[in-house]
């Protein structure tokens, strides 16, 4: 029987005043620890993104039609990054997201499935 | 709550939430000490009920009302205290928390932090001590570590830090809102503190040493900054000059504790993270065009940065940047840096001229007499050469400094004896 598997985003926010304090080492640590995640799911991980920090950032504001600094949302926690999963079933990213939570202090992760994937339409649609 | 923190959580947390609650309670008692009191005597409680109640979800709302309320009671029992607040304003703070938050997000914190910082680096401190003050109240750093950055004991860092609060107290601090000209002029004072604090750590040979931190907390005020006014650019051209010259750490010392210079370093060791950051924010600068001194000196670094190796570099436009910089913020020493990048591009004799005039201004710096020397080389002048490396052989402040010069006599003395143009080791 042909399981067909979901795509999931599982985005990662923090409070960004809380990992820039991180000295260059204690983000070592992190990486570290997530790593380890990584590996043990390595067979569900679609794209994983880090993102700059939001000073980084630059948004486009459609009505205002205008590009200004900054995030789009000022936000206690801000998105840091997020991976693209391949998995079965929900639970199963809950799972993963558990694992990184556990590797990685403080936070939320959002879960989110994907509709569409690849934007020539050659990869997999919603499941 | 059966949660557990991990053990360095509420430590981060409450760093992070520092400037914040700092600023905030500084607005309310309008007293530093009070105010850092205040925020360590709320840390002290975070520390207690946190891991029991599991962390709230506005920590620096959070801080602030407790740290208010223990000042208020501190206040209270020393009994010189104006009209207090209401009973049910300062109690039942769980309730309040919602509320607080809303009035937090206003822009209200903006200044605060600007104010907090724009003390720390009031006119009346030196240099040093607004660096000391802004470590400590702002950036949380203890005074230990502070004072083995500037390598001062403990006990005279204590007091350094007390006095430069006492002056800070004794001195009119304005409290009202900055208006928006006001506001730029405490931004351009700010910048050069924060730089001051960067460049404290940059000096520092080793980079893993007390001092050498100072460089993560020059870039943390600075992306602080950019956190509450994302639109400013010279404040994004000074953390892209940060993040730049940061790349470099690994590089720009060799094994033997001697700095290597730009040309001779290992680009493989720039850390391309920082690079990659540092371009993206010099671009967002670029399109504000106003450009300023960070902006034109970050986008200095950013040529070295993008060239893949030393004889890649673009001295030609990085001449034009200098010129620029010069319109900005002309200085001896920006000519002087200028002449480096003309002597690439139109030779050493055009660089000598440049910098000819400058003798008097520099003649007691140690790089002057070091490039004057480098460029009469160039031009087959060893004798001239000669006197210029021993003048800035006698200025050198630095071992380091004096062992790159020596390098340079003994070069010129091993060619002398082989009868070598010294030309050939130009360049």
């Amino acid at each position: 029987m042909e399981v067909l598997n979901m795509l999931y985003t599982l985005l990662c926010y923090n409070d960004e005043t809380m990992t820039s304090a991180w000295s260059e080492a204690e983000d070592a640590a992190v990486m570290e620890r997530l790593d380890v995640v990584h590996r043990k799911w390595a067979d569900n991980m679609k794209p994983v993104v880090r993102l700059m920090p939001t000073s980084a950032a630059t948004t486009y504001r459609k009505v205002e039609k205008l590009i200004t600094d900054g995030p789009y949302a000022e936000t206690k926690e801000q998105l840091l990054g997020f991976y693209v999963v391949d998995v079965q079933t929900l639970e199963q990213a809950h799972d993963i997201v558990r694992d990184l939570a556990e590797a990685n202090p403080g936070g939320a992760y959002e879960v989110r499935p994907v509709m569409i994937y690849i934007p020539d339409g050659s990869g997999p649609k919603d499941g | 709550m059966d949660e557990t923190l991990p053990p360095d959580w509420m430590e981060l947390r409450l760093i992070a939430a520092r400037p914040r609650v700092v600023a905030a309670l500084l607005r309310y008692f309008r007293n530093l000490d009070l105010a850092e009191e205040a925020y360590q005597e709320a840390s002290l409680r975070a520390l207690r009920t946190w891991p029991v109640n599991g962390p709230p979800r506005d920590a620096e709302g959070w801080l602030i009302m407790v740290g208010r309320n223990a000042a208020l009671d501190h206040l209270r029992k020393q009994a010189r205290m104006q009209e207090l607040p209401s009973e049910e304003r300062i109690s039942d703070l769980d309730d309040r928390e919602a509320d607080l938050v809303e009035r937090l997000d206003a822009a209200d914190y903006r200044d605060d932090i600007l104010r907090l910082l724009f003390i720390c680096c009031h006119p009346d401190l030196p240099a040093t001590q607004q660096v000391a003050l802004a470590l400590r109240i702002v950036c949380g750093v203890s005074v230990r570590d502070i004072a083995r950055a500037f390598l001062v004991n403990e006990r005279a860092m204590e007091q350094r830090i007390t006095r430069a609060k006492a002056r800070v107290a004794a001195a009119a601090v304005e409290f009202e809102t900055p208006g928006p000209v006001e506001r730029a002029e405490r931004f351009a004072i700010v910048a050069a503190m924060v730089y001051l604090v960067f460049n404290e750590g940059y000096t520092d040979a080793d980079t893993n040493s007390e001092r050498a931190r100072l460089c993560t907390e020059g870039i943390r005020l600075a992306r602080l900054m950019l956190g509450l006014f994302p639109a400013e650019p010279e404040m994004m051209g000074l953390l892209a000059l940060m993040l730049l010259q940061h790349a470099r750490r690994h590089a720009r010392i060799g094994p033997d504790g001697t700095p290597v210079r730009l040309e001779d370093q290992d680009r493989t060791l720039w850390d391309r993270k920082a690079i990659a950051e540092a371009l993206v924010m010099l671009d967002k600068a670029m399109r504000h065009r106003r450009p300023g001194p960070y902006q034109i000196q970050a986008a200095i670094a950013a040529l070295h940065a993008r060239a893949g190796a030393a004889d890649a570099t673009d001295w030609a436009e990085i001449n034009q940047l200098y010129i620029a910089l010069e319109r900005h913020a002309p200085s001896p020493v920006v000519t002087l840096n200028r002449s480096v990048a003309l002597a690439r591009v139109e030779g050493a004799a055009a660089a000598l001229a440049l910098i000819e005039p400058l003798a008097d201004a520099l003649d007691g710096y140690f790089y002057f007499h070091g490039v004057r020397g480098h460029f009469l080389e160039e031009l087959g002048q060893p004798q001239g050469a000669r006197d210029a490396y021993g003048r800035a052989i006698a200025l050198a402040s630095t071992a380091a400094e004096a062992i790159h010069i020596r390098a340079q006599l003994d070069r010129l003395a091993g060619s002398a004896q082989a009868a070598t143009p010294a030309n050939e080791f130009g360049g």
